[in-house]
């Protein structure tokens, strides 16, 4: 009997459809996630001739005056893009939460502006406004006789990142205070806290996790970029030096596999943090009836400095996209506030020369983001509906690329498939486009995952028992309940994934060997190198605004149209 | 096969089986859910599992459903062990609490599901599902979403949804209990009128005892993964197996004590503040300790120095605290040291005894069980 009971048993755990997706995913993982990252690590630890265990790399590197320099630069930048970004996002959060503001959509499309534009495409524009000889300082200069180094040196990285994560803290920071019931800050009123002692001490901690989650993803996300820093010729940076060593003195230098185990680090430690900030403080406190914090009207004079602050905000966050279209309409653009005259002849040169950028961009954007849903549907159904032994470590590795910055996954695919010959042509398997495909997937995996998990979470698990109970099998349940309630999601998984993968720069630099096979954002690169490229690199740059503009309004569109047949808004 | 679409037809089709449960074990780790759970129900019966949350009710269901899977025991329905069966090979009806309506589905597409899932000709679909929605009364709002639709109205949805496919038993778990308190009132006669129509074997979990009472045949009360007791409403309210089917149905009066010679050959429930209770019928030997158990409506409140009537024995206490319950007034006393409830009907004029009042009841010592427990 006990024994007919447990096979009976281990037949309903096991079947063999999940186990085989499992192995599937995990193999996809091992190859092109864990491999190419453990390969990195495992060098920067390696003497370079004979291959020892040896710690003289890192020794090198703390010896190095470029490299601390460039790692103290990396921790400014980052710290320093983290306080700029938090002290705009701040006032915008506290208006919309707090008081019956009239500019609340104002601020909401603040939100969503910026990150449309990839920061690197933006820092060209932005040098010709808020440079040394940009509009703005040409105007001071001449009616004032003074200027703002804006853009000098790491300046120009920090106001260039703040604009474009500042959004990062404000949607977190939001979230957090809308999440506040009213009932907290009413039960402190009643017990006779009020005005800054309510803030400090009921307010401030209950938005604390929000914060903190959305500074650490500011955090990690400027202290990995590689693009923008590039951009404005600023090498003394982590990113940057690791990628000049691999491209200038080879794949075999031990340097570049240093930075990067460095960069991971502090990825890690980052992100540690911020987890241990946020530790035993889910603090949803929203009940029955709840809904944020009391709101008030603004005075006046109130009203006056809040719109004042909001415009001065978004004449920012504008300012990138402003400067990228005068500049890809320009003729010449040099020490003067605007072009010298207007012309189309870029979008031209683009369209003539340059239209296997856009053509490659779509095909791989499209193909990485169809690879991240498959995966993130397949792992969060396993985690979520399947009893598979270690079907928790799917999502825990495919989550682990969240702290492998580009460059280092880049490094780890040219030291892992270099040596690969492929099959017929005997080239190297690193110079074959999927490798980047497979490079985007896995760096935008982490996000789809989650999107692709909040959908499957949302589908109550009675709604499969109900289709299992009126004879549907497991996988025609799949098919006709689980993927079609979660199909908002999953859309909305892909597009966002489609749009942040059609203008990856850091891993797609490394990967990319011709022309012929390169994508917008490298293409972007090549043609910012030099003067005369600016213009059609401008015109470039608008049609990667206008891809990942699409790409984020439609998943807006997707997800409010999936939360109205839901019937949420009843 | 000679279908005929209208709902009598329906109920014509539908054969009753039985249910029967033979020691099912169940545990999720270290956590004994079901204990050695053995029922018996009949074919056509409306049969109900009664108990506080966490008892295994809902587990018990969900494995007739085939959702869990014991380790030890089988389940036979109409005599064929269901228990290596898949959930969607079961043919098990099943209205979930929280209905479970698809929301991407009309009410149309929702009823069509498992009839769709058997591969059953469109033309037919059309007219079954019309047919199931007509038993309903909702035929009108075929083509709603169900987010369109009110609690009751989901609820006769997922019902019609269930039975369409004439499912050889029907399970429902909890299904009124997202309704507001007069619609449940209403449900649970639409249930029960339904279930009688088809001559559905229905398995109803409720943790209300009001609900299990008014409208199931057999109950089968749970608490710590065992069945209690089984048997009519009546029954279990007239004759609990224990203190906790004593408890669980209704209020009960419980007094400790030992059971002594009556003197008389007899045997009597002796303790302080009561006199000696006649146990006819009992078979425990004297010096047995016990619990005597008793509703409040066998306790009558009698005036002093009057002795106690032939067959009842003599309760004194004193008023510890009253509740106004308009018809009638509760009132708990101290007697020995132990509460008891008691109820007076109340009459425009009538003064209420205050707290601290002593007080003198009788109790029909006939009414009266004793347990061992």
């Amino acid at each position: 009997m006990t024994s007919l009971a447990l096979t009976r048993d281990r037949i309903a755990r096991v079947r063999p459809g999940p186990a085989l997706a499992a192995l599937l995913i995990a193999a996809f993982l091992l190859l092109f996630l864990v491999v190419p990252v453990v390969q990195v690590i495992f060098v920067a630890f390696q003497d370079k001739t004979t291959g020892a265990f040896t710690l003289v790399n890192f020794a090198d590197f703390f010896q190095n005056d470029l490299f601390m320099r460039s790692f103290w630069n990396s921790f400014y930048v980052s710290a320093m893009s983290v306080v700029v970004a938090s002290l705009l996002a701040l006032p915008l959060a506290y208006l919309t939460t707090r008081f019956e503001f009239r500019g609340s959509v104002l601020i909401q499309s603040l939100g969503i502006i910026p990150l449309i534009m990839p920061p690197f495409i933006g820092a060209v524009a932005m040098q010709l406004l808020f440079g040394r000889n940009g509009s703005v300082n040409l105007l001071l200069r001449d009616h004032f006789g003074f200027s703002i180094p804006f853009m000098e040196g790491l300046n120009g990285v920090i106001f260039v990142q703040s604009i474009h994560y500042f959004p990062f803290i404000l949607i977190n920071l939001s979230a957090s205070l809308k999440n506040i019931d009213r009932a907290m800050e009413e039960s402190a009123q009643n017990l006779g806290c009020h005005g800054f002692r309510l803030f400090r001490r009921i307010v401030f901690p209950l938005a604390m996790p929000g914060y903190v989650a959305g500074a650490s993803l500011v955090f990690i996300k400027v202290f990995d970029d590689l693009g923008t820093p590039l951009l404005l010729n600023v090498n003394d940076m982590l990113a940057p030096q690791a990628y000049l060593r691999i491209s200038s003195i080879g794949i075999a230098d031990p340097m570049g596999y240093v930075i990067s185990v460095v960069l991971i680090a502090c990825s890690l430690l980052a992100l540690w943090v911020s987890a241990l900030a946020m530790r035993g403080k889910d603090y949803a406190t929203v009940q029955r009836g709840g809904g944020g914090l009391a709101k008030r009207r603004l005075k006046p004079l109130e009203m006056v400095a809040a719109y004042g602050i909001v415009l001065l905000i978004l004449v920012l966050v504008l300012a990138p996209h402003v400067g990228l279209g005068l500049l890809s309409f320009a003729t010449i653009w040099s020490f003067s506030p605007l072009p010298d005259a207007f012309t189309l002849k870029h979008y031209h040169t683009v369209f003539s020369e340059s239209g296997q950028y856009i053509t490659n961009t779509l095909l791989y954007a499209s193909l990485a983001a169809l690879l991240d849903v498959v995966i993130g549907t397949a792992i969060a159904y396993l985690v979520l509906r399947t009893k598979l032994p270690g079907r928790q470590w799917l999502d825990y590795i495919a989550m682990a690329a969240l702290a492998v910055p580009g460059v280092v996954l880049g490094i780890g695919y040219l030291r892992s498939f270099y040596g690969v010959p492929m099959p017929f042509t005997g080239q190297p398997l690193s110079n074959f486009w999927l490798i980047l495909v497979f490079a985007l997937a896995i760096r935008r995996l982490p996000y789809a995952l989650r999107a692709c998990t909040a959908a499957l979470q949302q589908v109550s698990s009675s709604l499969e028992e109900a289709a299992e109970n009126l004879g549907a099998t497991k996988l025609r349940t799949v098919g006709r309940i689980v993927v079609p309630l979660m199909s908002g999601g999953i859309l909305a998984g892909f597009v966002t994934s489609f749009a942040t993968a059609a203008v990856e720069l850091s891993a797609t630099i490394m990967l990319v060997h011709s022309q012929s096979d390169a994508p917008l954002a490298y293409g972007l690169y090549v043609y910012m190198q030099s003067a005369a490229g600016r213009g059609p690199g401008a015109a470039l740059g608008i049609f990667a605004v206008i891809i990942v503009g699409l790409g984020t309004y439609l998943s807006h569109v997707v997800i409010e149209r999936g939360r109205r047949d839901r019937g949420q808004d009843h | 096969m000679n279908h005929q679409f209208s709902p009598a037809a329906l109920a014509a089709q539908i054969q009753s089986v039985g249910v029967d449960i033979e020691g099912v074990n169940l545990s999720y780790g270290s956590n004994h859910v079901l204990k050695d759970v053995n029922l018996a129900i009949k074919p056509g019966e409306f049969f109900a599992f009664l108990g506080p949350s966490g008892c295994g009710k809902t587990t018990l269901l969900r494995l007739i459903a085939g959702f869990n899977t014991a380790q030890r025991g089988e389940v036979r329905i109409g005599g064929r062990d269901i228990s290596g069966l898949p959930p969607h090979r079961r043919d098990v009806g099943m209205v979930f609490q929280s209905y479970a309506l698809w929301p991407h589905m009309t009410v149309r597409r929702n009823v069509a599901f498992g009839l769709e899932e058997r591969r059953v000709p469109r033309a037919e679909i059309e007219r079954r599902v019309d047919a199931a929605l007509e038993l309903v009364g909702l035929k009108h709002l075929a083509d709603r979403r169900p987010s369109q639709l009110s609690g009751g109205q989901q609820q006769r949805v997922a019902l019609a949804r269930t039975v369409v496919v004439e499912p050889k038993i029907l399970l429902l778990d909890e299904p009124l209990s997202n309704l507001d308190a007069k619609l449940r009132v209403q449900m649970r006669q639409e249930l029960l009128s339904l279930q009688r129509k088809l001559g559905l074997t229905t398995i109803f979990v409720t943790h209300d005892q009001e609900e299990a009472n008014t409208i199931c045949d057999r109950i089968a009360v749970m608490e710590d993964g065992r069945v209690q007791q089984v048997g009519t409403p009546q029954d279990l309210y007239d004759h609990p197996a224990n203190l906790f089917v004593a408890g669980f149905l209704g209020t009960a009066n419980v007094l400790d004590g030992t059971v002594r010679d009556d003197g008389a050959g007899g045997r009597a429930f002796v303790g302080s503040g009561f006199t000696p209770v006649a146990l006819p019928a009992v078979e425990a030997g004297t010096g047995t300790g016990g619990k005597l158990m008793f509703r409040p409506q066998n306790l009558a409140i009698r005036a002093d120095g009057q002795p106690p009537a032939p067959g009842h024995s003599r309760l004194t206490g004193t008023v510890r605290h009253r509740e106004f319950l308009g018809a009638s007034i509760r009132y708990a006393v101290d007697v020995g040291g132990q509460l008891v409830q008691v109820d007076a009907p109340h009459q425009a004029g009538d003064a209420l005894l205050p707290p601290d009042a002593p007080i003198i009841l009788d109790l029909a010592a006939d009414k009266a069980r004793f347990l061992r427990q």
